[in-house]
Formats: structure tokens, C-alpha cells, sequence
């Protein structure tokens, strides 16, 4: 049963009525590629690279370079960048572990937020006028240089949270 | 989904080779007999992503997770909705963790009846309690006990495939299923009653389901809840899929969304979005090809606000639901800390299948941890338990059992981080060599003697 249930699954048809706006990365790459989600033809010049600075929960500074089409989740998976529990659902709008934030200039050059984003979004700890979920933004070249901020995924100072009654 | 779901399921033919292996080397990195070993009961997303936390942050760590069932991941497996693939991908992520060289799985152990936490606690420096909420809040009313009437726990565990719910058989003849609780689980119950057959035939809902369903003659669902619109628990991505689903139409009462309008403006984002919607849906006049899909649906589907349960009612002579005695009440004070309280009023609604959607609910397991029975939980601070050394809890079971993954998830790292600063600053004490999995698996091997169940599982 689990064995006809598993090929269901790989054979099945999205379910919803919008459609997803997945990753440009094919399920044919998940599947060959392991945990990287790269779409396996990488740019073979350097110029066509878009770098990504990403800002980690400790505060350090990380650069990163994806090509134009990867979206941030791609960056972060494909340069084994550690993040604890980012990109839970590999991409398909069913968390908000990608959650990113960015400053007004960045964010405004990131374009529209679909519902669905948004959706998920709301649900983000730390949620700000400035935040997306980091597998919706596809780098292109104008986002060259873009600082990208991981926010805390629990409260910053740990508070003793009493749990007894 | 991914190829790698079906190689581990292919794979888990493989076990049986295993079988006699016992619990030692199998492959895994040999760690010397003083690494820090610590044990997590449950192996849901509270266990793997505590397992993941500890493996990830020291080099010397080792960690078994003990699962009462044959298989792994607790509610991504059996919780989530069979329409919801894509909620099910953090399986990926804890298959790896699983494989890891210092992490073991071993499943069929029931701790607490098998093994004690006491006997865990001579084999490892650190338990740590995820074991999640198997139980369900009890509604309390008369005639809970009637044929037709069945927890959400029950009824998700029946279509998911959970095997102590196959034999639940719910009969779905009746025309009107009134489901109570508003939060994502009874919006689930809600569309897996209401979605059309063909879309359900491509999800990982069981045959029997599957079957039940396509049999079923409920073309109404209501959702009740004691508070207003501004209080529902569901979060606005289900919410969207009601509206959306094919063949249903929204059917409520416009007097419950009295001042919300107003209210909307002074609501954070995510509050405000979800009422939007909900006013949108139940208030406003669609545009025509909205209008003329409503027109054609054969399902309706609602929320009832305001009222509260207070018997369910039989039908004469035969000890199965008929209806339902709500009594209705009003909101006193606003926003998330708003109270309902009866007017007096009650109004009876007939259906033939109530399910009651109110919340899981923890279970003490061992007489030795301490466990709070008035909020469910075991009593804890930063997820260690109190009154205890060497004891922690994480997820559902540190906090109520509320929340998605990713709140699991960060749960879980909140209390591997306390342990991790208890071995770090010494107050945990991990000089003294445990046995570990050894010592556990020789004294599950004689106490369970021939003809049981038990065995260990391991992933490939």
C-alpha cells in the first residue's frame, strides 16, 4: 500500500485551482540531484552570475552567487549555506522557513507578491513591511549585490517561558 | 513527490535482513562508548528536527529515536492532509537526518510500557520527551458516545492510513455533517468530506477512504465554533481552499459578521487578510461567473459562529447521531482573548455525522516525568522538564498542541540549544560512559518475548 501510495505521489496532478509559482528548477533535478535543487546546467561564465549577500542569524556576512532563474532558496541550497530549517517544504508554498528580509530599495526592485506568498508569508515569525519568502525571488541581473537578511526563528533574547501550570 | 520517498519505501523491505543484527554497528559510525548519547521518544517533526539540532551542533553527540509505530514521522505522516503533498517534503530532510552516521531509528518500542523512562535514563545522558499529543480533547457533552459521532483525531488518522483507525468504518449516509472547532484540522475534515472524488483519487488517501467517500451522500458541512469570525484558529491558506474547492458553494449567516468591517482596519496582516476573506465570502454578491458556479454546486459548505454544543442528539431508538443541540452565545471583550457566553438560546440542527475538532490532547506516558493534566503538558522551562535532570520535552508536547512545522520545528531547536548549554556548561554531566542503545535493545529483546511485534527498523 505504501508502495502504491509512493508512485501516486510522484505521478499526481497539483490539486489546486492558482498555479504554484514553483522554483525554476525541474522535479527531474530534485530527483537526480539529492538535496541540491539545482537545475543541473550551470552558467559556464562567470559574468552571467548574480552575487546574493546573505545576512545569518549570528549576524555574519555570507556572499553567494546563483544565476538569473535560481530563486534564493536555489542560492542558499546549491552553496550548502546552513541555516537550520530553512526551505522545509523544498519550495512549494507550504511553510515560511524561507522567510527573508530585505531593505526598501531591494525590496521594491523584488516585484509582486501573490496571494499564495503572501498566504504563507502571514504565517512567519517576525513577518516586516519588507519580507518574502525566499523561494518566490528569481535573481536577475539588476538584483546584483542584493542583501538578503535571515530573521530570527524564535524570540532573539530566550526568555524563560514558564510552562507549568 | 520525490524518488527518494519511493526508494525508502522500496527499501523497507530491507529490513527484515536487518532483523538480526541487532541494534549494534549496522553500518553506522563506530563512537566511542564516553560520546554524549541521549534518546528521543517520538519521532514526528518534534523528534527530527531535535535530533537534527543536536547531531548538527556537536561532533560527538549520538542520538536514537525510539517510535511506538513500525514507522516514522508521526503527524507529517498520518496528520497531514492526504491533499497537502507538499507539507509532507520535510520527510526529505529527516530521512537524511535519519541516515545520519550518529543517528538511529528504531521502531515498535512503546516507551512506557516496554521500557521505562527510568531504564532510559541508566542507558542515556538525555531523554528527551516528543511524543506529541495522541489523545483528544473531549467535547463533554451527552451523547458523545452515539454511533456517528468521532474525534478529527480519529477521522484523519481513518482517511490517513493510521492503523488503529482503519476499523473506524463512519458512516457518511447522512446529508448534513457538522464538524466542531474551527481551526485547520476541522477545515481539513470539512474539504476532505466535500472534495470531489476524482480530485481525491490523486492523493495518498487510503483505498477505503477513498471508496467511503465516493459512497457518501453529505452535501453540507457546517463548522461550528463558540466565538465570532475574528476568532477562528484556521489560517487563511485552508480558508482559501474552501472557496475555492470545485462543485461547493459558501453558505453563511450574514448577522454573525456584524462589526467586523469595522474592526478590520485595526487588525495585524494576517488577522485582517483571513477576515477579509471570510467577509468577502460570506457577505459580499459575487461577480456573474462566480455567481453561476454557486448556482451549479451540489456541495455547500459553512461557518456557524456563536454557538456551542451542548447534546448530541439521538435517534429514537437506535443509538446513532440524528442531530445536534447548539446553545447560543455572545462575545464578551475582542480579538484573540474574546470569552463566549450563553445567551439562554439553543437551536437544534439535524445531521447524521458530528465531528468534534477541538483539539489534541498530550497523555502522561510514565509515572516518573511530571506532567501537568489541566493544560496537557509536561511542565517545563526552555523545554527542560522540571523536577528532572537529564529530562527534556519538545514540540507538542512542551507547549499544547498547536502550531504548523515550522513552529514545531523552532520548538525543537529551542530545547535542543537548552541541552546543548546544559552538556556545554557541565550541569548536564556527559563524562560517565552509557551503554545507550545496547543496553536498551538487550533488555527489549528479553522482555518481549516470542510473538511480539517488536523489531528494529532501520532506514536505508
Amino acid at each position: 500500500m505504501a508502495l502504491v501510495a509512493a508512485v501516486r505521489r510522484l505521478a499526481q496532478v497539483s490539486l489546486r485551482e492558482y498555479s504554484r509559482k514553483r522554483t525554476a528548477v525541474s522535479w527531474g533535478g530534485r530527483l537526480a540531484a539529492g538535496r541540491s535543487l539545482t537545475s543541473g546546467t550551470h552558467a559556464l561564465r562567470s559574468d552571467n552570475k548574480v552575487t546574493v549577500h546573505f545576512i545569518n542569524r549570528d549576524g555574519e556576512k555570507i556572499a553567494a552567487k546563483g544565476s538569473p532563474g535560481d530563486s534564493l532558496l536555489d542560492v542558499v541550497i546549491n552553496e550548502d549555506l546552513d541555516f537550520d530549517g530553512f526551505g522545509a517544504c523544498e519550495g512549494t508554498l507550504a511553510c515560511s522557513t524561507c522567510h527573508l528580509i530585505f531593505d526598501d530599495e531591494v525590496y521594491k526592485k523584488l516585484g509582486p507578491v501573490t496571494d499564495e506568498e503572501m498566504d504563507m508569508l502571514d504565517l512567519a515569525y517576525g513577518l516586516t513591511e519588507t519580507s518574502r519568502l525566499g523561494c518566490q525571488i528569481c535573481l536577475t541581473k539588476s538584483l546584483d549585490g542584493m542583501v538578503a537578511r535571515v530573521p530570527e526563528s524564535v524570540a532573539d533574547i530566550r526568555q524563560t517561558k514558564d510552562e507549568a501550570s | 513527490m520525490s524518488g527518494r520517498t519511493l526508494l525508502w519505501t522500496l527499501g523497507k523491505s530491507g529490513w527484515t535482513k536487518r532483523l538480526h543484527e541487532g541494534f549494534s554497528g549496522c553500518g553506522k559510525a563506530f563512537l566511542s562508548s564516553s560520546s554524549p548519547k541521549v534518546c528521543i521518544v517520538g519521532s514526528g517533526p518534534a523528534g527530527f528536527y531535535t535530533a537534527q539540532h543536536l547531531i548538527k551542533a556537536r561532533q560527538d553527540v549520538a542520538v536514537d529515536i525510539y517510535e511506538r509505530l513500525p514507522v516514522p514521522f508521526g503527524l507529517v505522516r498520518f496528520g497531514v492532509a492526504p491533499d497537502h503533498p507538499e507539507v509532507k517534503n520535510v520527510i526529505n530532510t529527516f530521512t537524511q537526518t535519519a541516515k545520519h552516521s550518529r543517528c538511529s531509528f528504531y521502531g515498535n518500542v512503546n516507551v512506557g510500557k516496554d521500557v521505562s523512562v527510568v531504564e532510559l535514563q541508566q542507558a542515556y545522558h538525555a531523554i528527551i520527551l516528543s511524543y506529541g499529543a495522541e489523545g483528544n480533547r473531549s467535547v463533554g457533552v451527552p451523547g458523545e458516545d452515539l454511533a456517528g459521532v468521532y474525534s478529527a483525531k480519529d477521522f484523519v488518522g481513518w482517511y490517513n492510513g493510521l492503523p488503529s483507525c482503519q476499523e473506524l468504518s463512519p458512516d457518511l449516509s447522512c446529508e448534513t455533517a457538522v464538524v466542531l472547532g474551527q481551526g485547520n484540522v476541522a477545515l481539513d475534515v470539512a474539504r476532505i468530506l466535500l472534495c470531489p472524488v476524482d480530485v481525491l483519487k490523486q492523493t495518498d488517501i487510503t483505498q477505503p477512504a477513498l471508496e467511503a467517500l465516493a459512497q457518501s451522500q453529505i452535501r453540507r458541512v457546517l463548522i461550528v465554533g463558540r466565538r465570532g469570525p475574528m476568532q477562528v484558529a484556521c489560517t487563511i491558506k485552508e480558508l482559501r481552499e474552501m472557496v475555492n474547492l470545485p462543485d461547493s458553494r459558501p453558505e453563511m449567516v450574514a448577522a454573525d459578521f456584524e462589526g467586523v468591517t469595522e474592526a478590520l482596519k485595526d487588525l495585524p496582516r494576517p488577522r485582517k487578510r483571513l477576515t477579509e476573506l471570510m467577509l468577502k465570502t460570506a457577505v459580499e454578491t459575487p461577480g456573474e461567473k462566480e455567481q453561476r458556479r454557486r448556482a451549479s454546486a451540489s456541495r455547500v459548505w459553512g461557518f456557524r459562529f456563536f454557538r456551542s454544543p451542548v447534546e448530541i442528539l439521538a435517534e429514537p431508538g437506535r443509538g446513532r447521531a440524528a442531530g445536534i443541540r447548539l446553545a447560543v452565545s455572545r462575545l464578551e471583550g475582542s480579538g484573540e482573548g474574546a470569552r463566549a457566553v450563553l445567551t439562554g438560546d439553543v437551536e437544534d440542527v439535524s445531521c447524521g455525522l458530528v465531528i468534534s475538532s477541538i483539539g489534541y490532547k498530550s497523555l502522561p506516558i510514565d509515572p516518573t516525568v511530571p506532567f501537568d493534566s489541566r493544560r496537557a503538558i509536561v511542565p517545563n522551562s526552555n523545554g527542560r522538564v522540571r523536577q528532572a535532570t537529564g529530562l527534556y520535552c519538545s514540540g507538542w508536547l512542551k507547549t499544547g498542541p498547536t502550531g504548523v512545522i515550522a513552529t514545531t520545528m523552532n520548538n525543537s531547536f529551542d530545547t535542543a540549544r537548552s541541552l546543548l548549554e546544559d552538556m556545554d556548561s557541565g550541569t548536564l554531566d556527559v563524562s560517565a560512559a552509557k551503554p545507550g542503545s545496547q543496553s536498551i535493545g538487550a533488555l527489549l529483546e528479553k522482555r518481549v518475548g516470542p510473538g511480539h511485534s517488536w523489531r528494529p527498523y532501520l532506514i536505508l
